[in-house]
């Protein structure tokens, strides 16, 4: 009997071997398994958060690294804990943080709303189109993605800016006497937004889309329905999955963008994203920008995983 | 919606000329004569000799492949494992902490990501001594950590959909676990896995954020110096640059989707 | 080849002192809060083509599997050829399995899916795929061996996955719903040649369905599951003609069932109050029956004769009218309503009455025969 135990062909395999000096000491093939992407996540992933933590915590010093640490052995050689909310009561005090966090939401939530105009005729024309075309069209709504990010954020650069294409095309069209401004304002930085992530609208309403049983259309058709009334009884109703799934691939990245107003924004654009990046990069104040960020996973980033798991656990229902 | 025949197209050739209008003129001022970037001086591939000639991006471009590189194959191992653990390996102590951290840098602000891993990296270095200082591994590192979130994403969905009775049929005909993953998991995902590969190398190479934090003197990728570059201003070697990247990237996708639908096409 | 012993000729189950081939010892299996399996035990012998037969979600799938070794049991022991299972795990068992999906790799052509366990178990290469390709002979697909599973029919997968399974010669193939895929005509056709291979090669089947036809068709015994407990087992005959529980009459083709009282025993003869059946009904006499408990009466459609003018002969008379008639081409099925308001359903086959069949609306006499009313308890 082949499976019979005992048959020292399958026993001799190389790996067994390898996998009985492991059991020698006391860890199953399975727990190892298991550690690799546990271990790597868990210093790679969660550690660098208690990090942040423990340095929102201390002050800045000019000094490698400048930041103060977090115990220090006094001269009997006790260990003293040095920790100050000084960096949150400063958070708390400058408007700047408050008006940085408040314009972030705005710019994603109107971003996101845009996008999501754009966006929903899009995918529902694809996802009605007939096949050859249809993958054609996909294929260019996800082309873009693939390239370069900031090489797309820069193009816009040269789209909006005073002798740009659109300002050459207004004034040789005659629409307009002398060129506008729209680098360096919130409305470039919209557009950036809409344009860098537009197809992770699509792709999500087109999946939810193509789904669309045509029987639903013509059922209501058939109960006398114009396509309008169609439209927004059936048909809006059905993608709601993939309008939300859409928003929030398009609201999440939206919110913590450094990018695009760090090139398409004014110097009066506020964001939280480029707010952390110039306490970081340019006051080199760690401890602060650290504060900033823990703020920002507070406020921003857990409502947004909990929403997610909400999410998850209805449409495992 | 046969009565107003005309806006849904209307509107879908706007959103088309809307994502593909920049991209055009960018190629089209890349062979622009003039320094001036929106006026027409006539054709030209003078700023791809520029380039051609520019140490500085050509060293970027070679540190941003190898990155992308080494962090892909990272990534779709880590990735997968995760994955693999948390789709087949049932309960097991830990296992809600890792769903959360292979999903949560999915929605992870970059700068979050990349500030809290330098500062790890740096606390490292003070305790530890590795690593010894910052560049090429600390960026490695960091982009394997965000690229093999979206691996796993791809290579759960794809676990899920497998036929469990597949891996028991291969048990069951005398294969031991390990065999069976190699044998039949393996082989199986493995066009997932390549999609997964392809997606954390570009992630990679198009990373800004994460890199700028965790990165050391020497250590520029390409989207760093073009970053530097373009926030001065528009400059033509960057649209010439711009116009490279945009063709191998265009070819690339074509191949690697014209070989993955017929694959599809004899898989099924 | 020698000819294997099968035991549909011997038929060892009848001999008590025989010592079963697989034994299943009080086996449990809990998920969770979830009983799948409680407490079953099941002795199956040697050679033969034993079924299980249940509704979904009856456990014998679960059964199977523990079988297998993809499941643990919660409690109880299963001993193949006597050597106990309960540690071994599946890759080591000597049994083989054939899955409802087929599980055929699908990036490995045929005769490596067929060869695969060959290989497992270090035989060379060349003898491997001798070996597989003298299987493909004996389910006759000698011819596609390069081919890759997505380039064959249904039929010709499922007949893949039965080669696959076969090519260790395990002591035990388990098939889980063997021909659910197919469709109805391939289903039939297929039936027979399951039968042939088993003779062949003398291995014990143990077959999981949900289609009673199958069963009946396939096994040597079949063992009718609900609720995670086996409620009767026995030969497809003593089954379907004597069910042990209103369950089991109810899951095996279809019958009439009767609510009814016991009034009276005589000698030759028992009766039996049965209000819906418009009064007394005769059965042979039964043991361990006392006056005035309640039992229920299965009779089954075919059981029943109808007639336009009152039989002398028989012994059970019900009166009643034809309500509807439906035609299936070798057989009619008759809904009539007896004149106490219960609906009957008889069956007969269409050569056996001549001149005008009866049709809707007519006054019929339906009769059947003492034996024909089978008495449970449960």
């Amino acid at each position: 009997m082949s499976a019979a135990p005992g048959n020292p062909l399958t026993r001799s395999a190389p790996w067994r071997g390898t996998a009985r000096v492991f059991g020698w000491l006391g860890i199953s093939g399975r727990t190892l398994v298991i550690a690799i992407p546990m271990l790597w996540l868990l210093v790679f992933f969660l550690v660098p958060f208690f990090v942040l933590g423990r340095i929102s915590l201390a002050e800045a010093i000019i000094a490698r690294p400048p930041y103060t640490p977090l115990w220090e052995r006094d001269a009997d050689g006790t260990l003293q804990i040095i920790a100050t909310l000084e960096n949150y009561r400063w958070l708390m005090e400058d408007r700047l943080y408050a008006n940085a966090y408040l314009s972030s939401i705005r710019i994603a939530v109107v971003s996101t709303i845009f996008a999501l105009l754009i966006g929903y005729p899009m995918a529902y024309f694809i996802a009605r189109s007939p096949e050859p075309r249809r993958s054609i069209l996909l294929l260019l709504v996800i082309l873009p993605f693939w390239t370069s990010f900031l090489l797309r954020v820069y193009a816009w650069m040269g789209f909006l800016r005073r002798e740009g294409v659109i300002n050459n095309f207004l004034i040789w069209a005659g629409v307009i006497d002398s060129p506008l401004t729209m680098l360096q304002t919130d409305f470039a930085v919209y557009i950036g937004i809409v344009y860098t992530y537009l197809p992770f609208m699509i792709l999500p309403l087109y999946a939810n889309l193509t789904k669309l049983d045509d029987a639903h259309l013509e059922a209501a058709a058939d109960l006398g329905a114009s396509p309008m009334v169609t439209f927004f009884t059936v048909t809006l109703p059905l993608s709601l999955p993939g309008i939300v799934a859409g928003s929030m691939l398009v609201f999440i990245p939206a919110i913590g963008e450094y990018v695009i107003p760090a090139l398409l924004g004014g110097p009066d654009t506020l964001m939280i994203g480029r707010v952390l990046w110039d306490e970081f990069f340019s006051s080199r104040d760690w401890p602060v920008a650290s504060a900033v960020a823990i703020v920002m996973l507070v406020l921003v980033v857990a409502p947004i995983m909990w929403l997610q798991s909400v999410q998850n656990r209805r449409e495992l229902k | 919606m046969t009565g107003r025949g005309w806006v849904l197209p209307m509107a879908v050739v706007f959103g088309f000329v809307f994502l593909y209008a920049p991209i055009i003129s960018l190629v089209v001022f890349s062979f622009n004569e003039s320094r001036l970037v929106t006026v027409w001086g006539g054709f030209s591939t003078r700023w791809y000799g520029e380039l051609l000639r520019d140490r500085q991006i050509l060293n970027a471009a070679w540190v941003s492949l190898k990155v992308a590189f080494w962090s892909a194959n990272l990534a779709v191992i880590v990735g997968t494992l995760g994955a693999f653990v948390l789709v087949r390996m049932g309960r097991f102590f830990g296992r809600l902490l890792l769903t959360g951290m292979i999903t949560a840098p999915l929605v992870m602000p970059e700068v979050i990501t990349g500030l809290s891993l330098l500062l790890l990296f740096v606390s490292m270095e003070l305790t530890l001594g590795w690593p010894a200082g910052r560049g090429l591994t600390t960026i490695i590192i960091a982009h394997t950590t965000f690229c093999a979130a979206f691996v796993a994403v791809i290579a759960q969905s794809r676990l899920r959909d497998m036929d469990e009775s597949l891996e028991e049929a291969a048990r069951d005909l005398g294969a031991g676990p390990v065999r069976v993953f190699f044998d039949i998991t393996l082989p199986v995902i493995t066009p997932a896995l390549v999609s997964g590969w392809l997606l954390a190398f570009t992630l990679s190479l198009d990373d800004l954020v994460i890199a700028s934090f965790v990165s050391g003197p020497g250590a520029s990728t390409l989207p760093m110096v073009i970053f530097s570059k373009v926030r001065l201003g528009v400059s033509p070697d960057v649209n010439a640059l711009a116009t490279i990247i945009i063709g191998i990237v265009t070819i690339a996708v074509l191949i690697v989707g014209w070989m993955l639908r017929k694959q599809a096409r004899a898989g099924r | 080849m020698s000819e294997p012993q099968i035991a549909a000729d011997t038929r060892p189950w009848r001999d008590p002192a025989r010592q079963p081939f697989i034994e299943i010892r009080n086996i449990t299996k809990r998920f969770g809060d979830f009983t799948a399996v409680n407490d079953v035990s099941l002795g199956i012998h040697r050679g033969e083509l034993f079924c299980l037969l249940g509704g979904s979600g009856c456990g014998k799938s679960t059964l199977l599997r523990m079988l297998a070794g993809f499941e643990t049991p919660t409690e109880g022991a299963i001993l193949i050829d006597g050597q106990d299972m309960g540690r071994v795990p599946p890759d080591r068992r000597p049994t083989n399995m054939m899955f409802q999906s087929y599980a055929l790799f699908p990036h490995m052509t045929v005769e490596k899916n067929v060869a695969y366990g060959l290989l497992r178990e270090g035989m060379s290469r060349r003898e491997a795929y001798a070996r597989a390709a003298e299987m493909l002979k004996m389910v006759k697909l000698e011819s596609f061996g390069r081919r890759k599973p997505h380039q064959l029919s249904g039929g010709q997968r499922q007949r893949v996955a039965l080669a696959r399974a076969l090519i260790k010669q395990p002591k035990v193939l388990l098939l889980d719903e063997p021909l659910g895929a197919l469709d109805k005509k391939l289903r039939e056709e297929t039936q027979f040649e399951l039968i042939r291979i088993q003779e062949t090669l003398g291995v014990t089947f143990i077959v999981v369905t949900h289609d009673q036809d199958e069963a009946m068709t396939l096994a040597t015994r079949i063992g009718v599951m609900r609720d995670g407990v086996i409620e009767q087992v026995g030969e497809p005959r003593e089954i379907y003609e004597n069910p042990k529980s209103r369950f089991v009459a109810d899951f095996i083709g279809s019958v009439n069932l009767f609510e009814a009282t016991v009034e009276a025993a005589a000698p030759d003869m028992m009766r039996l109050a049965c209000p819906d059946a418009g009064g007394a009904v005769l059965v042979p006499p039964q043991t361990g029956l006392t006056r005035g408990q309640t039992v229920w009466g299965a009779l089954r459609p075919e059981r029943i004769t109808l007639s336009r003018d009152r039989p002398d002969s028989a012994r059970n008379v019900l009166r009643g009218t034809v309500e509807d008639v439906g035609y299936v081409g070798h057989m009619s099925t008759f809904r009539v309503v007896l004149d106490t308001g219960r609906m009957i359903r008889v069956t007969e086959p269409n050569n056996l009455r001549e001149g005008k069949p009866i049709s809707w609306d007519e006054r019929v006499w339906a009769s059947f025969r003492p034996e024909a009313f089978k008495v449970l308890t449960e």
